[in-house]
């Protein structure tokens, strides 16, 4: 129990505080409006009547948690239960579409980041170049860059998942570039004299030297990059007319005030990050141990 | 230059630029290096002792004079894999087993399969590590570590091998067993061996030439030819033609140093 509570007390407590926080603003920002309610009836409000009303508002302006708690149920495992678990109302669905364009934007990324680091540290003129452009595209705000993507690629016949995953890719190939760039260096000169005594070529040196050196800088940028990834997905969403995916979801329920579908959305995303990120995290732990690198 | 030179360094001088001006890390060095020497380099930091090494490697160029390696330069010897390098601290591949550390130049040369599996196995047993080829790095001591990348540095049969201060990371009692087999090995593969210490016994102990150096700039005040038998066990060291050697070193050292200390 002592060994238990080790390892899962302090992520209980900060879980419970924020809970409890979260609760508290639920029942400071819609008190407002059950004021406002009561007044016009014209009755008076006793302290539980009011907690219990900023509980259970149909368009509050914070959700209590169990509000987005029941809304996620609502569209997830009830839908399964009724097999309609890939309808359009479904949560499971519109993840599934943030999904895919995130996987694949994030493989995109990682592959260009890749692409470029290894022109980096090969080229001289890559290395002088590249990376003020690299670091360049990443001050321009995605908001304003996602939509241009969205009708360039439309304009040459590209739509549905590309052009989201191109911008997944945009944001995601910038933590790998810089990781890897690292990761790539971080051979000492002795390790590189050593490899010139051998003799051996350029190709020798990047595949048994300096790529798994480089893996446990390209793990890090991985995470940061899935997580970038899911932002691009979404944010690319946005301007395709809130069709489908979790940016979707977001954009109508702001439309039309549907606060705890917003937050169903968000925590959903959330969610759907952390288990990318855990995934990646998990397959480093094993990939380094067995290098032993960890 | 006799036929039996393996090195040979005629007036060789290398100097860094830096910001604070030319350093002269080797001036107007000489030396030939015979077959089967056991050559130490010895000299306070800053001796060009190291620097001497890797102008032999390849792995420095120098500024004026000449120097050969089986009768080419550095670079093309470098080229032939005529010699095996051991560095200060072991480097073998946290990802890679001891065998597999091992394989590595050999993989690079192209070595077939089988031969490898040979040559792992041989060397191996040369450093007295038998039954470690599955071990990874981590599993072993620091001794054990740099006897494996000793190994790493036979495997591909290079008859000069050389050494840049191999056991000056490791503790007294190690470093002991290390210099006997050394020696040893030495023995039983009849190379040619180039080794840089900072220790005066390690030097005369393992040494058949033993170059003073000394700094500012370097270069070397005196070659010792030793006297001790071939053959030498460690109680070598107590006897009075041991001390005689030692005493030569340090008087070299001394002179070179001025009145720098």
């Amino acid at each position: 129990m002592g060994a238990l509570w080790y390892r899962i007390g302090p992520v209980i407590t900060v879980v419970i505080a924020i809970f409890v926080l979260w609760y508290a603003g639920s029942v400071a920002l819609n008190s407002a409006w059950a004021y406002d309610k009561a007044k016009r009836a014209g009755v008076e409000l006793t302290t539980s009547e009011l907690i219990a009303d900023t509980l259970s508002q149909e368009k509050p302006k914070l959700p209590a948690p169990h509000q987005v708690g029941r809304e996620i149920w609502k569209t997830t495992g009830e839908m399964v239960a009724k097999g309609r678990a890939f309808s359009k109302r479904s949560l499971i669905y519109h993840s599934w579409i943030t999904l895919s364009s995130t996987l694949l934007g994030f493989v995109m990324g990682t592959a260009l980041g890749i692409a470029l680091a290894v022109g980096i540290v090969y080229n001289r003129t890559m290395d002088m170049s590249v990376m003020p452009w690299v670091i360049a595209s990443q001050t321009i705000p995605i908001l304003a860059i996602a939509p241009m993507i969205i009708v360039v690629l439309n304009a040459i016949g590209i739509s549905g998942l590309l052009p989201k995953a191109v911008i997944s890719m945009y944001l995601s190939f910038f933590p790998v570039v810089v990781g890897m760039v690292k990761g790539l260096r971080s051979p000492g000169k002795m390790q590189l004299d050593q490899m010139k005594t051998w003799n051996a070529s350029g190709g020798q040196e990047f595949w048994k030297l300096r790529l798994p050196s480089s893996m446990p800088f390209l793990f890090t940028s991985l995470k940061v990059a899935m997580a970038a990834s899911l932002v691009g997905a979404i944010v690319g969403e946005l301007p395709t007319g809130a069709v489908a995916g979790l940016g979707a979801r977001l954009l109508a329920g702001s439309y039309y005030g549907q606060t705890i579908q917003i937050w169903s959305a968000l925590i959903t995303a959330a969610a759907l990050a952390a288990c990318l990120v855990g995934i990646i995290g998990m397959i480093q732990k094993a990939v380094l141990k067995r290098m032993g690198m960890a | 230059m006799s036929d039996t030179t393996v090195i040979s360094a005629k007036n060789l001088s290398l100097t860094f630029e830096t910001n604070d001006g030319p350093v002269h890390a080797l001036k107007d060095v000489n030396l030939e290096i015979n077959k089967g020497d056991f050559v130490s380099f010895i000299g306070p930091s800053g001796c060009g002792k190291t620097t001497f090494l890797r102008v032999m490697a390849d792995l420095e160029q120098p500024t004026a004079g000449e120097i050969t390696v089986n009768g080419v330069s550095p670079a093309e010897a470098r080229k032939a894999r005529a010699y095996g390098y051991v560095f200060q601290h072991a480097g073998l591949y946290p990802w890679r087993t001891i065998g597999g550390n091992i394989r590595l130049p050999l993989e690079i040369m192209g070595v077939s399969k089988a031969e490898q599996e040979r040559s792992v196995k041989e060397v191996l047993d040369l450093v007295h590590l038998e039954g470690f080829e599955k071990k990874f790095p981590w599993q072993l001591s620091g001794g054990m570590q740099q006897r494996a990348s000793i190994a790493r540095a036979l495997a591909f049969h290079a008859d000069i091998l050389l050494m840049d201060e191999p056991f000056g990371a490791l503790d007294e009692i190690v470093r002991d067993h290390l210099n006997e087999q050394v020696l040893d090995l030495w023995a039983r593969t009849n190379k040619t061996i180039g080794f840089v210490t900072h220790s005066i016994p390690e030097a005369v102990y393992l040494s058949t030439k033993i170059v003073v150096m000394s700094p500012r700039p370097g270069r070397i005040t005196d070659v010792i030819e030793s006297t001790l038998p071939k053959e030498r066990p460690l109680d070598i060291r107590d006897s009075p033609e041991f001390i005689e050697i030692a005493h030569r070193v340090r008087d070299g050292l001394r002179a070179g140093h001025g009145d720098d200390v």
